[in-house]
C-alpha cells in the first residue's frame, strides 16, 4: 500500500513528461491565490510539500498532488491527494480535496474577484494549503494514530482578489471554512505579492535568465472563528518565495516561511513542483 | 412537391447565411469593445526585430497551443494571419485583446505575461502580415 502511495506522483509526472509541456507562468505562492485561471483545455500537474519541526513535537513532511483543469476561461476545478509523513511516527494518506474556482467577471480589471468552493474529506492533515480559525501547534501534538480518528469533512470558501499591475502581482485572500460536523464558521486570510525578476522576453533561448524567476512575499494565518474572531490563539506565517521555470517547462518553487508567534511552527520550508499538459483532450483524441 | 423545394433551399440559405453572419459578427465582436485610448496605445516595441524574435518565443510557450505554431488557426481558434488581425485591429486592439481575453469563446486573460511581453507577442504577431 505504501508503495502504491509512492508511485501515485511518479505517475503524475510521468504522464507529464510523456505528453509534453507548455510554460506554466505560474506565481510563486504556496498558499494564496492569484485570479488567474488555468487556461482551457490545459492540465497542470502540481507536488507541493511543506517540512516543519514543531516545538515539542516530531518533525513532518506534508504532501499534496494536485491536478488543476481549465474547464472554461472562467471556471478552473482542481483534485487534490493529500498525505504526510511524521519522524518517528508514520506516513499516511490523509484524504482529499476538490475544488472549483469562477471568475463572474470576464474582464480584466484594477481588482479581480475570484469566488472559490471546495470540498475537503481529510483526517491528520499537515499539507498546512491554508491556516484557517485557531490552526496552531497544539494540532501537531497527536500521533497520527490519534489524529486520523479525528475526520475533517469541511466546506471551504474564498474570496480571491488579485491585480497586476506594471509586472507585479497582488493576491489577497479572505477564507471561511465550515466543518460540516457543526463546528463554527473558521475565518483566515491569505495574501501575497509577487514580480518576474525581467519583464521583457529575451530573444534567445536560455535557462536562467532573469525572466525565467519569479520572487515575492507571502503572509498567512487565522483569524479565530465565529466565537472567538481576531488573532490571538492563532497562527501566522511570513516568507520570501521564489520560482523558476526550467526550459522544458518544469517549474520548481521554493519559499522559508517563519512563525510570526508561539502558536505557529517556527519554521516551515515549502517547495513544489508544477508541469503543464497542453490541451489534454485534444492530445488525447490525436493519440498523442 | 416540385415548388416547395426550392423554397425550401431559400430558406435554408436565409439560414445559413444569417448564422454565418452571426457567428462572423460575435467572432470579432471583441473588435468593438476596444475603449478608442486603448486603440491608440502605440507598441513601444514596434517594428524592432529582438522585440520580434522575443515575441515569437513567447507566442511558442503560450499561444501556439491553440492558435497553432506559425498562427495558422486550429479548430475553433482562429488564425492569426487573417485580415481582422492583421489589418482591421490595431496593435492597440491586440493588447486590449491580450490582457481582456475573451473568455466567453476560450482566450483567457494573458495579463500575467506583463505589458513587454504582450507587446513583444503583438510585434511577432503583426510581422505576420507578408
Amino acid at each position: 500500500m505504501r508503495k502504491a502511495r509512492r508511485a501515485v506522483p511518479i505517475f503524475a509526472l510521468s504522464l507529464a513528461i510523456a505528453f509534453g509541456k507548455i510554460q506554466a507562468q505560474e506565481r510563486p505562492y504556496f498558499v494564496t491565490y492569484s485570479h488567474e485561471m488555468e487556461e482551457p483545455g490545459n492540465l497542470e500537474i502540481e507536488l507541493f510539500n511543506v517540512v516543519g519541526k514543531p516545538p515539542d513535537a516530531n518533525r513532518f513532511l506534508g504532501s499534496s498532488l494536485e491536478l488543476e483543469y481549465g474547464v472554461k476561461g472562467w471556471w478552473t476545478s482542481e483534485g487534490y491527494l493529500d498525505g504526510q509523513a511524521t519522524a518517528n511516527d508514520s506516513t499516511i494518506f490523509t484524504g482529499y480535496r476538490w475544488e472549483n474556482r469562477f471568475r463572474p467577471l470576464l474582464r480584466e480589471y484594477w481588482i479581480n474577484p475570484v469566488l472559490y468552493v471546495e470540498f475537503e474529506n481529510t483526517s491528520a492533515d499537515k499539507a498546512l494549503r491554508e491556516v484557517v480559525g485557531h490552526d496552531g501547534v497544539p494540532d501537531f501534538a497527536d500521533s497520527n494514530a490519534i489524529a486520523r480518528k479525528d475526520k475533517e469533512r469541511e466546506i471551504e470558501t474564498k474570496l480571491i482578489l488579485g491585480s497586476n499591475y506594471r509586472g507585479w502581482n497582488i493576491s489577497e485572500n479572505i477564507i471561511a471554512e465550515k466543518n460540516l460536523a457543526g463546528d463554527p464558521w473558521e475565518f483566515g486570510y491569505a495574501w501575497a505579492v509577487s514580480r518576474p525578476l525581467r519583464l521583457a522576453a529575451s530573444a534567445h533561448n536560455c535557462t536562467f535568465c532573469a525572466e525565467k524567476f519569479q520572487a515575492g512575499l507571502e503572509m498567512y494565518g487565522g483569524l479565530g472563528d465565529r466565537y472567538s474572531f481576531g488573532t490571538r490563539l492563532t497562527s501566522q506565517y511570513a516568507g520570501p518565495t521564489i520560482n523558476w521555470t526550467a526550459p522544458n517547462g518544469l517549474t520548481l518553487s521554493f519559499s522559508p516561511q517563519f512563525g510570526l508567534n508561539d502558536y505557529s511552527v517556527p519554521r516551515l520550508y515549502r517547495f513544489g513542483m508544477s508541469y503543464e499538459i497542453e490541451q489534454l483532450f485534444g492530445r488525447i483524441s490525436r493519440g498523442k | 412537391m416540385c415548388d416547395k423545394s426550392p423554397r425550401h433551399v431559400r430558406v435554408l440559405l436565409t439560414v445559413l447565411a444569417l448564422a454565418g453572419f452571426a457567428y462572423g459578427v460575435a467572432d470579432g465582436a471583441w473588435l468593438h469593445s476596444v475603449p478608442a485610448r486603448d486603440r491608440e496605445r502605440i507598441n513601444p516595441f514596434h517594428g524592432q526585430p529582438e522585440a520580434i524574435d522575443a515575441g515569437r518565443r513567447v507566442f511558442a510557450d503560450h499561444c501556439a497551443q491553440c492558435h497553432g505554431q506559425n498562427a495558422e488557426g486550429k479548430k475553433k481558434h482562429p488564425s492569426l494571419r487573417s485580415s481582422r488581425v492583421q489589418r482591421e485591429a490595431t496593435e492597440g486592439d491586440l493588447h486590449w485583446l491580450l490582457v481582456n481575453g475573451n473568455m466567453r469563446k476560450g482566450m483567457p486573460s494573458w495579463s500575467k505575461l506583463g505589458d513587454p511581453q504582450i507587446w513583444q507577442v503583438i510585434s511577432y504577431v503583426k510581422s505576420l502580415h507578408d
